[in-house]
């Protein structure tokens, strides 16, 4: 140690300053990022990990691996064609066996109901029977026990089960699905339903975006364009619902918008209704109260854009002899178009991930993309279900984030 | 808007169109808060004007009640450790990301960033078939992990920008006349960007206060929050408390953001930004 240490000093008279220099810029560049290594670690780790996993849920599933894996040795040598010989049905036979004494039979019947509805009972009542058989001729007797083990669309699941990986969750969140001879064919309508989701998604965010911009624009310019001491005033009005969490907003709007809440009361005081409207648990519910949730999101930033635009530019053309609209629409509103850009991306981004405002205001029709992930993960315990929903969700997201961060930049982006 | 008077009728009528658009839309933006706030005064347990008579029963069944204050207290102390597990880390993030030709440096910031980019109920998830893997769920350090990554990048941005208009040169001289880094740092750097760290720390305070959907997912009846217990109360029957609660939540938001608004302005002055 000591000798090395003699080196070093002995050594360093010699290098030089360019080496020197390099030196002290990356111990400093190491510093600078031992700061940052500890939120890095931790986003890591609580964050990105949970995340990365659940995109890896999607597409992996190994519960027939796992539960019947001498089954699925098995299968790998079967041509796909007829049904599997002897050997395969004796493997399915003595994992069925210990399915059932391991209490996993249910395990399997759900995942295979995933896929081929009905066949939960079937086969678990299947492992109960074979527990207490013995025979040399499984395939007939399996074929008696249910007739379920003579079809070949269950023969390829099994096949297809015998992957890690599948494809299955990802197919059907866009109504896809394995046929009987594991071609991709489409679901059938009763299970048809995630396609009219993802566009009901799109359909509700570019709504609420375009109602906001069309209620924000004139809003913004108004505040750009008064003096400080007004503005000021009228923008606490702007602030004061923003600063106010989504849930005490989405609660203010089930007060109001309820069969006997505020506004049914107040039209039918006013003689404009005679019994109550049904503004509550529908679309319109919906698309108005995250409206009002993310209208300053839109506002604040086309409002910042504003107060950036010189003036002088739309004297200039009145001077020029542009008429005041044709001035407003020629020169001022295309220096709003950066603004427009970033307010519009940020709340389309953010509704597309909405949860708490539908689930409150909305009906059973208006529930969009996450309702569905949090609906499979508490209700129907279909995790591989929640995760593809999920990861389709979040990819469309950090595309639009990334075209977000190319426009705008994190660097600029401002908090109320 | 002194060029009015010449303005023709059309130009006229058009201002005046627009002031009323901006009116309803303002009131549009203010109306439910204002609206629906007073109600949780109302004598009777109906959401209706005219309201009855004055009472604060809703408020003695938020404050005296086990189930609201319980609720309440859960959402404190939660809250209070995420400040302060966030704050530290990322003001420390921060400083190294601040610091000239920081590698990467786009690449980690939007990878700090993106917790607050990640829809919630994706987190939520996430984060649930993590927990359920490592046996976090239902536990106060679960729901302080998942709560601290989504506040940490409000402290980022906001000490970031912070740090934007630091002036380099008074550490320099600090360092040149003989202060230790310690020193320095505690001396020169932390007074300065201390308004920076404390908004930085308010918002991440309100982040976890404010937070529902994993508080829904991670949390169990033992870790409950305001907000989760305001949501569950909201899906069975909205009562009068519940906009007692609310608006205990927005007045707790609007001193924070206040304060933290103040803190922005302060800092802008301190570092001379404003004064262009």
């Amino acid at each position: 140690m000591a000798t090395m240490a003699a080196q070093i000093t002995g050594s360093a008279d010699r290098v030089p300053l360019r080496l020197k220099l390099q030196r002290v810029e990356r111990r400093r560049k190491l510093k600078a990022f031992l700061l940052v290594l500890p939120l890095l670690l931790f986003i890591l780790t609580t964050f990105v990990l949970p995340i990365g996993r659940m995109i890896f849920n999607a597409v992996h599933e190994d519960t027939l691996l796992r539960l019947m894996p001498r089954t699925m040795s098995e299968l790998r040598g079967w041509d796909g064609k007829d049904l599997p010989d002897e050997g395969v049905y004796a493997a399915l036979a003595a994992d069925l066996k210990q399915s059932w004494a391991d209490k996993t039979a249910a395990e399997i019947g759900k995942r295979m109901n995933y896929e081929l509805p009905g066949t939960r009972s079937k086969v678990t009542s299947s492992a109960r029977k074979v527990s207490t058989l013995s025979t040399d001729t499984y395939k007939d007797a399996l074929i008696e026990i249910d007739p379920l083990w003579a079809r070949h669309e269950v023969w390829s699941l099994l096949k297809r089960g015998s992957s890690a990986y599948t494809a299955y969750y990802l197919l059907r969140s866009v109504d896809l699905q394995y046929g009987p001879d594991s071609q991709i064919v489409a679901s059938p309508p009763e299970n048809a339903i995630f396609r009219h989701i993802f566009l009901l998604t799109l359909g509700i965010s570019i709504s609420v975006t375009f109602a906001t911009l069309v209620l924000g624009f004139p809003v913004a310019y108004l505040l750009a364009s008064l003096p400080a001491k007004y503005s000021n005033l009228l923008m606490i009005m702007v602030v004061l619902p923003f600063w106010t969490s989504v849930l005490v907003r989405t609660t203010a709007w089930v007060v109001l918008l309820q069969q006997h809440g505020l506004v049914n009361e107040a039209l039918m005081a006013l003689h404009i209704l005679s019994q109550p409207a049904e503004l509550i648990f529908n679309r319109v519910g919906t698309i108005v109260a995250m409206t009002h949730i993310q209208l300053p999101f839109t506002l604040l930033p086309i409002y910042s854009v504003m107060k950036t635009i010189s003036p002088t530019y739309v004297r200039a053309a009145r001077s020029l002899g542009a008429g005041p609209f044709y001035a407003f629409w020629k020169i001022y509103f295309p220096q709003t178009l950066p603004g427009m850009a970033a307010g519009c991306l940020l709340t389309f981004i953010l509704c597309l991930g909405y949860y708490i405002t539908p689930a409150l205001v909305g009906g059973p029709q208006d529930q969009m993309v996450s309702y569905f992930v949090a609906h499979y993960t508490n209700e129907e315990l279909n995790w591989g279900m929640a995760s593809a929903l999920g990861a389709i969700l979040l990819t469309a997201t950090l595309i639009l984030y990334y075209v977000f961060n190319k426009l705008v930049g994190t660097d600029r982006m401002k908090l109320g | 808007m002194s060029t009015l008077a010449y303005a023709s009728p059309l130009e006229k009528a058009w201002y005046y169109l627009h002031r009323l658009f901006c009116g309803a839309v303002l009131l549009f933006l203010i109306a439910p808060i204002l609206v629906t706030f007073p109600l949780s005064f109302n004598s009777v347990p109906f959401f209706s004007y005219p309201m009855p008579g004055f009472s604060l029963r809703w408020y003695e069944e938020f404050f005296l009640t086990d189930r609201w204050q319980y609720a309440l207290q859960n959402s404190i102390i939660v809250a209070v450790t995420v400040t302060l597990l966030s704050t530290a880390l990322g003001t420390a993030a921060a400083l190294g990301l601040s610091r000239p030709n920081f590698p990467w440096r786009t690449t980690v910031m939007s990878l700090l960033i993106s917790p607050m980019i990640v829809p919630a109920v994706i987190t939520a998830v996430g984060v649930y078939f993590f927990y359920a893997d490592v046996g976090l769920l239902n536990s106060y350090t679960g729901l302080i992990l998942a709560h601290t990554s989504i506040a940490t990048p409000f402290v980022v941005i906001i000490v970031t920008a912070t740090l934007s208009g630091f002036d380099d040169s008074l550490a320099r001289a600090a360092a040149s006349l003989g202060a230790a880094p310690m020193t320095v740092f505690f001396k020169v750097t932390l007074p300065l960007i201390m308004p920076g760290m404390i908004s930085g720390a308010l918002f991440a305070f309100l982040s976890s206060f404010d937070e529902v959907v994993i508080a829904l997912f991670v949390a169990g009846a033992e870790q409950r929050t305001l907000p989760k217990v305001m949501f569950s109360g909201i899906r069975e029957e909205i009562s009068p408390t519940i906009i007692a609660a609310a608006t205990v939540l927005t007045l707790i938001s609007i001193v924070v953001l206040a304060a933290a608004e103040l803190l922005r302005r302060r800092s802008e002055r301190l570092r001379g930004l404003r004064s262009s």
